[in-house]
């Protein structure tokens, strides 16, 4: 195996940047403003929630350069090594005409004060590079990471339509036209090397094998382990935290893997929500807009299935669901395999069951069986790109009518996701159908969780909530139409979009 | 600049079809910046090149305290910190440590105690932000720590204000509610709002020679941050410039309180010589500046049978925080809009300004109108509920007389248009149509009900603090014929630097591409107001006008002189002069006017007429003039969980004559969502100890792009022009579409309502899904 790589690079604007030395926590947006003072890009929050800083950064699939958003706040300068930059300020044709969402936004009014706008337009290039269907879904889904105090949205929302309904051959797109130039310089970058820059004390590393990263893993087990960095970013713009040694997982080629089986998924660790959400989406409609409202695209982008659950986050959404369909982890230390529950992960607020030099390989997540119906919930102040005060996860497998079998686990009711064992036990014999039989189940959520009072909502609501959820699964269950059971993601629509 | 094509048809939408005489004035142009901002071209203070040796600040503060006497603050180890240059604090400031807008009582840096949890306590400079950043983290302030005073009831209990109660009263309310066939009341709580401007506070301030200062800084009110940065520094207000291009959003949170920071980067600048920059952390902005007025609102009114009001007895409570900043005029004009568009015959409205140990609570678009008009929307839902009535029959009962009646300070409103208004809405929404709908689903439904409801919003135009209704503009036209134009105003994004341009450019009848732009700054227009109360064209665009119009007048003296003609014949427009059969180019005549020795610059000044305001005693007539809207929400609420989705959306809103269709929709719906979210999904929270612990986006949640409604349908009214003589007609617009969110609680409630007829839903704002669950639990409870 060749020597490590020891400097970064990435293609911005047709040419190649290196960067040698740097500081391991550099930011993305950092090194766009202060290092190469490109001002387009702004800092809004410095937490990826805003999206203000939003970039986008390409890699070719299959022949085709492929854009996704990212929060350069919270992103680090070495996770593009080997991508593509795009920022606001290259979206413009040479010649100044610009692109068909500037356009756009101009015509429509879609800026006020402006300072939101670069992080807008540059998520909604992404979107008009994509060869999806775009209508106002796809719109407000894409934007849902981007913060605008002014306009209100609607004229930005129909910038997006009408730019984008004019897509195609004819429409002047700087960065569509310079994609085979991009694909070439890329290629010429990519040597598939192991990335360290630093030294042995403080360091960036991206290594691009398993076996690199297991042995790098193993030399230094004090090493901060970082997949999407939409939660170590904030450790660093927030916490200020000190991380002087950074192992990235993005190059290690292998680890995002989706193994699609027929009755099981095995999403790779570093796989990221957005890589894992038409797999996860086939499972059930709720899982499809459970992962929707997991962060906004730009989180979706570069957060990571196995992230959300390594860092044992009490509030992430992805592990509720994944217990109640019974997923199990697998964790690699060396060349050394284990697997377990999911929810025997988590032993209690911020410990996790991750020894040293251990690292998240996998997670087996089993697909539904004949008779059993899934249900998850969020409940959030804000629809969109909220943390969730109560997330509820049900699967039910119905014999004859009656409940045979109940999994369900819940996110913000404790402090790791914890299964409802007195609910699961008493739902067993109960009949969707009718309310009498609820009783015992619904007294014994009551005692299943303890939950607390924060910023997002009280513990007496949280009690409330999970109850009502439960009711609301098993009204479902029954087979009510979610039309008439919930004001937002009904599974009617999903269904009838597969169909 | 891009004219842009009219494809909504907004020029006809905005009644201008008499208006075909003016050229620019009334054109839905597009923002000044738009193609800037879609580029990132477009600059904010922490996007100018800084220059050589800039230093990065950072404010500290006491991590752990609210409220106590400072002991000790040893700042040791911030000044051993890699990379730091300097750490100022109440000791290092040479004039004097105070930045209040008002009355006082707003230091710089603490001084003997901690008033809020947040204050600043000192500033830290060092080269990098992370190293300012870093090192501001490792000071040891000791503090003898006190209960903090954090709720309106906290500070009810221990009795403590920043200022005096203040009383409007109209007829006699306690006999006119003994009188009344029924009485009703309670206790209605309103939350408070963070702006969450995109760009948070930023300064830049540069020495120059004799120890001047000069501060780029992000503010509404560049005139306040001269003058208190003069005052700090000790030096005389014309020895420091402050400049403001834009701001990447304001909405009343830079109109005093991004003085502060202006301050602090001076203080640096002159202590070290070197220019000093401060930008806040979003969680460090989210702390350390002000917010919305929270309130409670204790009432009680009477009724008759049919639901028209006999007296309304109400006090609020706004929780101010730590001192007065700017709550006298948010606090009056809660008071000045506590009737919304409703006729009070009797009226006591009480107001209390309350102290508390947090941050001082500052001015927030509507600067205390919409906590006023969100309580009159209250009281006629209940009264409806309470009578069985639909909430819109009874507030159209209760409206304002087209003219005649006297608001309860005594103002008559006489330019009421809001019958006309409501009755095109009521129809463009398919109101009562819809209400039967609503009544059909929520009879079949158990789990989700809707809720409908059609709102008014009549809001007083001018600046309640007399004096501020003034400004200033400066135009020149060089000998080329461009045209820079110059004025008090600053532009947050909502387009009043084009308006004006527009304005200017009428005047003199060329292209707005050849009116100049340039940044706001002290050194061109002095002592100016805050662009603040939805004021800016209003006054900026008369002053423009006026000296505009000044120069033209010469400028037509000299082309009468050459054509032959009388000066009153002369005509400006498409670019030209005209004169009997002759024309010369705009520029050209700019050269001749030159060449003869006639001035081509001309300083405009306007003030508001009519307006008078005796506040003692509470008389006078303090708005020039009243706008006015209405909005229909229709939304269904899951009694289950309380989550809350807007469906649908009518706005319709009077601007008078626009000047500029596009912005203003873009005002009125921007506005719109501001305030949804305000009665929603925003909720600050702050917990015992005094500490806000909803101080990032992660936590704090403003409207995103799916909480608007797809079937969101805005309409500019045809009034035919504001009454009052404004400029060419046209109305303010940035605060009054903000309250037409109330349309939305008021929905949530109608929804909640439908869950046991006759009963009061205990809902207060904002709505969140726990608000609307607590309230929908009592409506089932027994």
């Amino acid at each position: 195996m060749s020597a490590p790589r020891t400097a970064v690079r990435y293609l911005s604007a047709g040419r190649v940047i290196e960067v040698a030395d740097f500081p391991p926590m550099t930011t993305l947006l950092d090194h766009i403003r202060l290092e190469r003072r490109r001002t387009g890009t702004k800092e809004g929050c410095g937490e990826g929630d805003c999206g203000a800083c939003t970039v986008a950064v390409g890699r070719p699939v299959d022949g085709r350069m492929v854009y996704q958003p990212v929060n350069a706040c919270i992103a680090l300068l070495g996770q593009i090594d080997g991508c593509e930059l795009v920022t606001v300020e290259d979206l413009a044709a040479r010649e100044g005409r610009l692109h068909p969402i500037q356009a756009a936004m101009v015509e429509k009014h879609g800026s006020q004060c402006g300072f939101c706008t670069p992080g807008i337009v540059m998520s909604l290039f992404v979107l008009y590079h994509g060869d999806g269907p775009v209508d106002r879904k796809a719109v407000t889904d894409q934007l849902a990471g981007n913060l605008c105090r002014c306009t209100g949205y609607r004229p930005i929302v129909d910038a997006a339509l009408e730019a984008c309904a004019g897509r195609g051959p004819g429409s002047v797109d700087a960065i569509a036209a310079a994609e085979a130039e991009t694909i070439a310089g890329l290629a010429a970058i990519d040597d598939g090397r192991d990335l360290m820059v630093g030294t042995a004390e403080s360091f960036f590393a991206a290594p691009a094998s398993i076996a690199s990263l297991a042995a790098l893993v193993a030399a230094h087990p004090d090493a901060t382990l970082v997949a999407g960095a939409t939660d170590v970013g904030l450790w660093i713009t927030k916490q200020l935290r000190h991380l002087p040694k950074i192992i990235a997982l993005g190059r290690v080629a292998g680890l995002d893997a989706i193994a699609d089986h027929p009755d099981r998924l095995e999403i790779g660790a570093t796989a990221t929500f957005a890589a894992a959400e038409a797999a996860i989406g086939a499972i059930d409609p709720d899982l499809a807009e459970l992962w929707r409202r997991i962060g906004s695209k730009q989180v979706r982008a570069s957060g990571t299935v196995g992230g959300n659950i390594a860092n044992g986050s009490p509030i992430g959404d992805s592990p509720p669901a994944l217990i109640a369909l019974g997923a199990e982890l697998e964790l690699q230390c060396g060349p050394d395999l284990r697997r377990l529950p999911l929810e025997d992960y988590f032993l209690a607020y911020g410990r996790q069951d991750r020894r040293p030099g251990e690292f998240v390989r996998r997670v087996i997540v089993p697909k539904l069986g004949p008779g059993q119906v899934f249900r998850a919930y969020k409940i959030s102040k804000r629809f969109d790109q909220d943390i969730s005060a109560v997330m509820g996860a049900f699967r039910l497998t119905l014999d004859g009518g009656r409940i045979a079998a109940a999994r369900i686990a819940f996110g913000g009711m404790a402090g790791t996701p914890k299964r409802a064992a007195a609910t699961e036990a008493a739902l067993v014999g109960a009949d969707p159908a009718d309310p009498a039989t609820w009783a015992p189940a619904l007294a014994a959520i009551r005692t299943d969780y303890v939950p607390l009072s924060d910023m997002r909502a009280s513990a007496a609501y949280r009690s409330e909530v999970a109850a009502a959820l439960l009711e609301k699964a098993l009204i479902e269950s029954a087979g009510a139409a979610t039309d008439l059971t919930r004001i937002t993601g009904q599974r009617e629509a999903r269904l009838d979009r597969v169909a | 600049m891009t004219v842009s094509p009219d494809p909504a048809g907004l020029a006809d939408a905005a009644g201008l079809a008499d208006a075909a005489a003016l050229a620019v004035v009334g054109r839905p142009l597009v923002h000044d910046s738009a193609v800037k901002h879609v580029q990132g071209a477009a600059a904010y203070i922490d996007d100018i090149a800084e220059p050589a040796r800039t230093l990065q600040v950072v404010p500290g503060h006491a991590p752990s305290a609210a409220r106590g006497r400072i002991l000790s603050i040893d700042l040791d180890r911030v000044r051993a910190a890699p990379g730091v240059v300097a750490v100022l604090t109440a000791a290092d400031v040479p004039g004097i440590n105070d930045c209040s807008p008002s009355v006082g009582g707003d230091p710089v840096f603490a001084e003997g105690r901690i008033l809020f949890h947040g204050q600043v306590v000192f500033a830290v400079a060092a080269e990098t932000r992370d190293q300012a950043r870093r090192a501001a983290r490792l000071a040891a302030i000791e503090v003898e720590a006190e209960t903090p005073a954090v709720t309106v009831d906290d500070a009810l209990d221990r009795n403590t204000e920043v200022l005096p109660p203040y009383e409007f009263r109209k007829g006699e309310v306690v006999a006119a509610l003994d009188a009344s066939p029924a009485r009703i009341g309670g206790t209605f709580r309103i939350g408070g709002q963070e702006h969450f401007y995109l760009e948070g506070q930023a300064a830049l301030a540069v020495p120059g020679e004799d120890g001047d200062m000069l501060v780029h800084t992000s503010t509404q009110h560049p005139t306040e941050v001269q003058h208190i940065t003069a005052k700090v520094l000790g030096l005389p207000d014309a020895a420091v410039v402050a400049e403001c291009r834009r701001m990447g959003g304001g909405f009343g949170g830079k109109e005093s309180q991004a003085t502060q920071w202006a301050v602090i980067a001076a203080l640096v600048a002159r202590a070290t010589g070197r220019p000093a920059k401060i930008r806040l952390d979003r969680d460090d902005d989210m702390i350390m500046t002000g917010k919305r007025h929270d309130f409670r609102v204790d009432w009680e009114a009477g009724h008759d049978a049919d639901g028209r009001l006999t007296g309304v007895d109400v006090a609020f409570y706004g929780r101010c925080g730590y001192s007065a900043d700017l709550s006298l005029g948010v606090n009056d004009r809660t008071m000045f809009h506590a009737d919304n568009a409703y006729n009070y015959p009797a009226a006591r409205i009480h107001s209390r300004r309350l102290l508390t140990d947090t941050v001082s609570n500052t001015a927030f678009r509507g600067f205390g109108g919409p906590q006023g008009t969100v309580f009159a929307e209250r009281v006629m839902d209940e009264i409806a509920v309470r009578l069985g009535l639909d909430p819109l029959t009874v507030r159209k009962r209760n409206f304002y007389a087209p003219a005649g009646d006297t608001t309860p300070y005594g103002m008559p409103v006489e330019d009421n248009i809001i019958h006309d208004l409501v009755a095109e809405l009521e129809r463009t929404s398919d109101y009562w149509v819809r209400r039967e709908a609503v009544k059909a689903f929520n009879a079949s439904n158990r789990i989700l009900k809707k809720g409908l409801a059609l709102t008014p919003v009549k809001f007083g135009i001018s600046f309640t603090l007399i004096h501020l209704n003034q400004a200033g503009a400066l135009v020149h036209v060089y000998s080329d014929g461009s045209i820079m134009v110059n004025h008090g105003g600053t532009e947050m994004g909502q387009g009043l630097y084009l308006k004006v341009a527009q304005v200017v450019a009428e005047e003199f009848g060329v292209g707005i591409e050849r009116v100049k732009i340039t940044a706001t700054t002290t050194a061109k227009v002095p002592n100016t107001s805050p662009t603040a109360a939805s004021s800016g064209s209003d006054l900026n665009g008369m002053a423009a006008r006026i000296a505009a119009g000044a120069i033209r007048a010469r400028m037509a003296a000299v082309a009468a002189a050459e054509f032959g003609v009388p000066a009153e014949e002369v005509r400006f427009r498409d670019g030209r002069v005209f004169g009997g059969n002759a024309s010369i180019g705009f520029g050209d005549l700019a050269k001749k006017a030159y060449l003869a020795r006639v001035q081509l610059s001309e300083a405009g000044f306007y003030k508001t007429p009519e307006i008078h305001w005796d506040r003692p005693s509470a008389t006078g007539r303090p708005f020039f003039y009243f706008a006015y809207g209405a909005s229909c929400t229709e939304v269904t609420v899951d009694t289950l969980t309380g989550e809350m989705r807007v469906d649908r959306v009518d706005l319709l809103h009077d601007v008078g004559r626009s000047l500029n269709p596009a912005l203003d929709i873009g005002q009125i719906e921007g506005a719109f969502v501001q305030g949804m979210g305000w009665l929603t999904t925003e909720e600050l929270v702050f917990d015992r100890a005094g500490r806000l612990r909803t101080h990032a986006p992660s936590t704090y949640k403003i409207p995103t792009a799916s909480d608007v409604p797809a079937d969101f349908r805005t309409a500019l009214f045809e009034s035919g022009g504001c009454r009052a003589d404004t400029i060419y007609r046209s109305k303010a617009v940035g605060e009054p579409p903000l309250m037409l969110a109330n349309s939305v609680l008021s929905a949530v409630f109608d929804a909640l309502a439908a869950l046991r007829p006759g009963r009061v839903p205990p809902l207060n704002a904002p709505a969140t899904p726990e608000a609307i669950l607590t309230a929908a639990k009592a409506m089932r409870s027994d």
